[in-house]
């Protein structure tokens, strides 16, 4: 189905609240999830793209280090982690744009680095930087992009329409790309993406720079194409993206895979159910942690406020209050996969 | 939305999901960009270009209708009064056209080889989404190759008829100028795009090019006066320079200059073997820095 199939549903997007709306987001991530595998198991047999040991380096420095995984037909699968883990220099090696240094690689059953036009033909790419044709009109961008797939001028021009619908931008069909403002910008790199119909999408940190607002809405797009049966890759350091979009995921850090699977099994696999976040202030923090041992199942002291991992959050609270300790605010979470990766590498995603 | 009559119904073989899809399939598009790739991207420059078309044209009319009054109008008159027969027998605008013609292409290869390509690697970045694209490096690098020449031969091609129309061209075989001096503005320009592409900081390199390279090819390549009336000390700049090679190649052609065969054959070879080293060290270049 083409993506302007989906006629007039536009979405009133809500604005990103953080803290209480987490769990709201978390049970609407987990009906994806649980749709997703009643609508994908028919394709499960289909792997797209299959890593092996898959290694890139630089000089010295493993950017990429022997790292393994594989993507079935219509699965959104994320590598999450902080700047520098190797998430774009692995999606660079999947994109048939850099070749790896050692390792196993296949995507669609081929290998980018001998096969790298035929790889890149079944790909759509969202790069992390913008690099639109800045000198082109927006309907431009979508028509010569088209014409490097080799496609005609009579399939591309109602196809770009269609995109540009899709991507909400008709209006600007016209404007020169410089004019748009930088969700918009995000939104025409991923209709570019789609000219050619790709049943893959590589999305290198498609919302990174961008206000609540574009996020959502880009978000909304994403997921439509997913619905669509596009098998989605998408890399981020944002855990309420990665929460949103990805049916599984991998953690990575380092240029290795420190644990994979779907959000809530992750959550679940290393974290507790709730977190309860304590401030003292800067200057309590340090000293107060001492004070706090004992109550939940584990104490992360932050500098600048104290994580209790707690089945029960409000209970834990109760317990700090007994203890005779005034925290400055409180406030009683569902974990996230902030947490998750704070377990795993000690250090949180964005610094 | 409902597909035009006439339209296949593909099956997508990836997710086994079956979508009216007018897009041919993968292995389509990939044989079609590994066959005509570089004309693909070829054509986004071309559209580029088009984009500022006006000013191109402008420039091309303009400056030969400019340099031709100056010289033809101004200059000759007391050039022609003195010394009718230093060169070769005819006027001085016959002799300084060829010259004019190839050093315009190579001003205009300068402009289009050094900072449109490096900010397609740097600023701009757009040799980043074809390479996303089938497209291989080399044949990006190939297409912007093929538009610059594009322009180049047009460009000469309204040259020639301003030499032309100032009576500038004696020989019937003038005409075979446009393609000398398209080839003066490669064999210069294709050794600086592999140059430009190599570069990651801009720290007013072009502008040393333009200055220090640029501009004493053209001013001792025999370009307004034969080469031989300089002294032997500054006398190689032009047997290095694509100019003066091609602007003697262009005199043949123009009014039937006379010189050496062998000489001749030395001015096609330079020419070619400067374009040629050029395509190989951009080719080298483009596919280094595109796979980073």
């Amino acid at each position: 189905m083409p993506p302007s199939a989906v006629p007039g549903t536009e979405v009133q997007v809500p604005f990103h609240i953080p803290g209480p709306s987490t769990s709201l987001r978390r049970v609407h991530n987990e009906a994806i999830v649980s749709s997703n595998t009643s609508a994908g198991s028919q394709n499960k047999q289909h792997t797209v793209i299959a890593a092996q040991n898959l290694t890139k380096t630089y000089g010295d420095v493993a950017a990429v280090d022997g790292i393994s995984f594989s993507v079935p037909a219509g699965e959104s699968f994320g590598l999450l982690g902080p700047n520098g883990a190797g998430k774009s220099t692995t999606m660079k090696m999947i994109g048939a744009v850099t070749q790896r240094t050692s390792g196993e690689l296949s995507i669609m059953g081929l290998d980018p680095d001998s096969h790298g036009p035929e790889v890149r033909a079944h790909l759509g790419v969202v790069p992390q930087q913008d690099n639109l044709d800045e000198e082109l009109r927006v309907r431009d961008n979508l028509l010569v992009y088209g014409r490097y797939f080799g496609l005609p001028m009579s399939y591309l021009k109602p196809k770009a329409d269609e995109l540009l619908e899709f991507a909400q931008l008709t209006e600007k069909a016209k404007s020169k790309v410089d004019a748009l403002s930088g969700g918009m910008k995000r939104r025409l790199t991923i209709a570019r993406s789609l000219i050619n119909e790709p049943r893959i999408l590589l999305l290198d940190e498609p919302t990174t720079g961008l206000d609540p607002q574009a996020r959502h809405i880009l978000w909304d797009r994403l997921f439509r194409l997913k619905e669509q049966g596009v098998t989605l890759i998408l890399t981020t350091h944002y855990m309420d993206e990665a929460e949103q979009l990805c049916d599984r995921l991998i953690v990575v850090d380092k240029g290795r895979i420190m644990a994979e699977g779907s959000p809530a099994q992750l959550i679940r696999e290393h974290s507790t159910r709730e977190v309860l976040e304590l401030r003292f202030g800067s200057e309590r923090n340090a000293t107060i942690g001492s004070e706090l041992q004992g109550i939940g199942e584990r104490l992360e002291v932050l500098p600048d406020r104290m994580l209790i991992y707690a089945h029960d959050g409000e209970a834990a609270l109760e317990q700090v209050a007994s203890r005779g300790l005034r925290p400055l605010t409180s406030l009683v979470r569902r974990s996230s996969l902030e947490d998750v990766f704070l377990r795993l590498t000690g250090r949180s995603l964005v610094d | 939305m409902t597909d035009p009559s006439g339209s296949t119904t593909e099956t997508s073989g990836t997710a086994g999901v079956t979508a009216p899809s007018r897009a041919h399939t993968p292995e389509v598009s990939a044989a079609k960009a590994r066959r005509w790739g570089s004309f693909y991207y070829a054509e986004q420059v071309l559209r580029v270009m088009w984009g500022y078309g006006w000013s191109i044209l402008m420039y091309s009319v303009g400056q030969p209708v400019a340099y031709l009054f100056a010289m033809g109008v101004g200059l000759a008159t007391l050039v022609d009064a003195d010394n009718a027969a230093a060169f070769g027998g005819v006027s001085y605008l016959a002799f300084i056209a060829p010259a004019l013609l190839v050093s315009a292409a190579v001003m205009t290869a300068a402009n289009e080889f050094t900072f449109p390509v490096m900010g397609g690697f740097k600023w701009r970045r757009t040799y980043y989404g074809p390479h996303a694209s089938p497209l291989t490096p080399q044949q990006i690098a190939a297409g912007h190759i093929i538009a610059v020449t594009l322009r180049l031969l047009l460009q000469s091609a309204i040259y020639f008829a301003a030499v032309a129309l100032f009576g500038a061209a004696p020989s019937g075989w003038g005409w075979a100028g446009i393609f000398v001096a398209t080839l003066a503005g490669l064999s210069f320009g294709l050794p600086l795009m592999a140059y430009s592409a190599s570069i990651k900081e801009d720290k007013g390199q072009f502008a040393l090019v333009m200055r220090f390279i640029v501009m004493p090819l053209f001013l001792f390549s025999g370009t307004f006066f034969p080469l031989d009336t300089l002294p032997l000390a500054v006398r190689w700049i032009g047997w290095i320079s694509p100019i003066w090679h091609s602007t003697e190649l262009g005199r043949i052609f123009s009014y039937g200059y006379q010189e050496p065969p062998v000489l001749t054959i030395v001015h096609v070879l330079v020419l070619l073997a400067l374009a040629v080293l050029g395509w190989f060290l951009t080719r080298r270049e483009f596919v280094r820095r595109l796979g980073q």
